[in-house]
């Protein structure tokens, strides 16, 4: 129970100077969907540090490969690149064997959704979504097409960097997480209504995947870096017993 | 200048968006891409216990439902025990018993639906009891961090007077909007209020 330096101790709590608050007067929608009392902060119980486990009998073999596992007639078109990198916690180590989901516009910009009204077409060998799991060292990738920008309702005039979400696990459910992947030189980062929701430039940096010339594949496809922090645990130095038993 | 702690930084949340369901939920969205959609059977055949169905929907702060939530549950089984390795009595769970669910709102209604078992108490910090409760994040358009909170069930009112998350409420009358209202044998209904009047108590965890 009082193994030397096994972080199996409580989360590091969450930073909320660094997380978007609730409430974002520009992005409008966040206004009459964010509560106005102060959350409870909890210490971590069972219920906090434990979470849903998956297995790769849960995924299918294409699941990873967005430009193929919607394909009827051919590849999904648009701009071939790899999305890869690693799941971490906030020490550092690697978050193996954890599931992370993506999804996302076509190359023009719309998503495989009713609810989605633009004039885009749809590209009948794309659906957008995808999913993995990590390895033993944390590390994941997605083969897709680059998502094109499209226009939403905030102001007239508002239009969506070209990005791709992602949701990750980790190993408890206090660690659950779902964010944005942008793209390094992207002009609409800077306007974006959803991105300024982050008050910190650094946490916004953070979202922004560079290019990984290294990581493409020549005469086939470019690629794009996305690491991803989850929230570190204490080392149980001493004995603690969030179990209480 | 002192020496660089070197932690690295949570990576920061942004909105699921108004498409979540593609990414998180396609074949509850309408269309079939993956084999196994995960998070649709919560407590799996062989679970013990009382089995529930709790409706109910995410009202935002006008009182419209919000109809493009996901919601993901987790939760003990029936004898209080997590399907995770860091619960010591994990060897005990029900074979296919995962704890974990995922359920989408109906795009036209709002209403979202949890079949499931209901949970027992599970251990608290420091030897405490916590009164039998399920785990829920709320996603959608609009929320811009994941919002957790929990499910209690009305009829467990004595447990509820020793659970330590219940009485960190200081305000009595807000320890209400974590119950799920009884409506039939095994039926219950909770509404989620994101803001205003009898807006849910969400929880830093």
């Amino acid at each position: 129970m009082t193994k030397k330096n096994t972080y199996t101790g409580e989360f590091y709590q969450r930073d909320r100077y660094m997380h978007p608050p609730a409430y974002a007067e520009i992005y409008k929608t966040s206004v009459p969907r964010s509560p106005k009392q102060a959350l409870i902060s909890i210490e971590n119980s069972l219920s906090e540090i434990t979470g849903p486990k998956f297995g790769h009998n849960d995924l299918g073999e294409l699941d990873n490969d967005l430009i193929r596992n919607y394909a009827q007639t051919g590849d999904a078109i648009g701009e071939r690149i790899i999305v890869h990198g690693r799941v971490l916690d906030e020490n550092g180590r690697p978050v193996p064997n954890t599931l992370v989901e993506i999804w996302q516009a076509n190359a023009g910009g719309r998503y495989r959704h009713k609810k989605d009204m633009y004039l885009a077409p749809i590209d009948p060998n794309f659906g957008g979504c995808g999913r993995t799991m990590t390895d033993e060292d944390g590390y994941y990738f997605f083969r897709t097409v680059k998502p094109g920008a499209y226009p939403w309702r905030n102001w007239v005039n508002s239009w969506r960097p070209a990005h791709i979400h992602v949701s990750v696990f980790g190993t408890a459910f206090s660690q659950r997480l779902i964010t944005q992947l942008y793209f390094e030189g992207d002009p609409l980062i800077k306007k974006c209504a959803i991105v300024n929701t982050i008050p910190d430039q650094e946490a916004i940096d953070g979202l922004i995947a560079p290019l990984d010339m290294n990581a493409g594949v020549p005469l086939d496809c470019l690629a794009y870096k996305f690491d991803i922090v989850l929230r570190g645990r204490r080392s149980t130095l001493f004995e603690n017993r969030l179990e209480g038993n | 200048m002192p020496q660089n702690l070197n932690y690295l930084r949570e990576t920061a949340s942004q909105t699921a968006g108004p498409y979540v369901h593609i990414g998180l939920a396609p074949g509850a969205a309408g269309f079939e891409l993956f084999e196994k959609e995960l998070g649709q059977d919560i407590a799996g055949p062989n679970a013990k216990g009382e089995r529930i169905t709790i409706t109910g929907r995410v009202l935002d702060g006008t009182g419209s439902p919000v109809r493009d939530v996901l919601l993901e549950t987790w939760q003990a089984n029936s004898a209080g025990i997590y399907a995770h390795d860091e619960d010591p009595r994990h060897n005990e769970v029900e074979q296919g018993f995962s704890g974990w669910g995922r359920v989408i709102s109906d795009f036209d209604s709002g209403e979202f639906v949890i079949n499931t078992i209901k949970p027992g108490a599970t251990p608290g910090r420091n030897g405490a009891t916590q009164a039998p409760h399920i785990n829920l994040w709320i996603v959608a358009r609009g929320i811009n961090v994941g919002l957790n909170t929990r499910i209690y069930f009305e009829e467990d009112r004595d447990a509820h007077a020793s659970d330590p998350i219940i009485n960190l409420i200081e305000q009595l009358h807000r320890r209400d909007t974590l119950l799920a209202k009884k409506t039939g044998e095994n039926t219950y209904h909770f509404d989620v209020v994101l803001q205003g009047e009898n807006e849910t108590v969400f929880f830093d965890v």
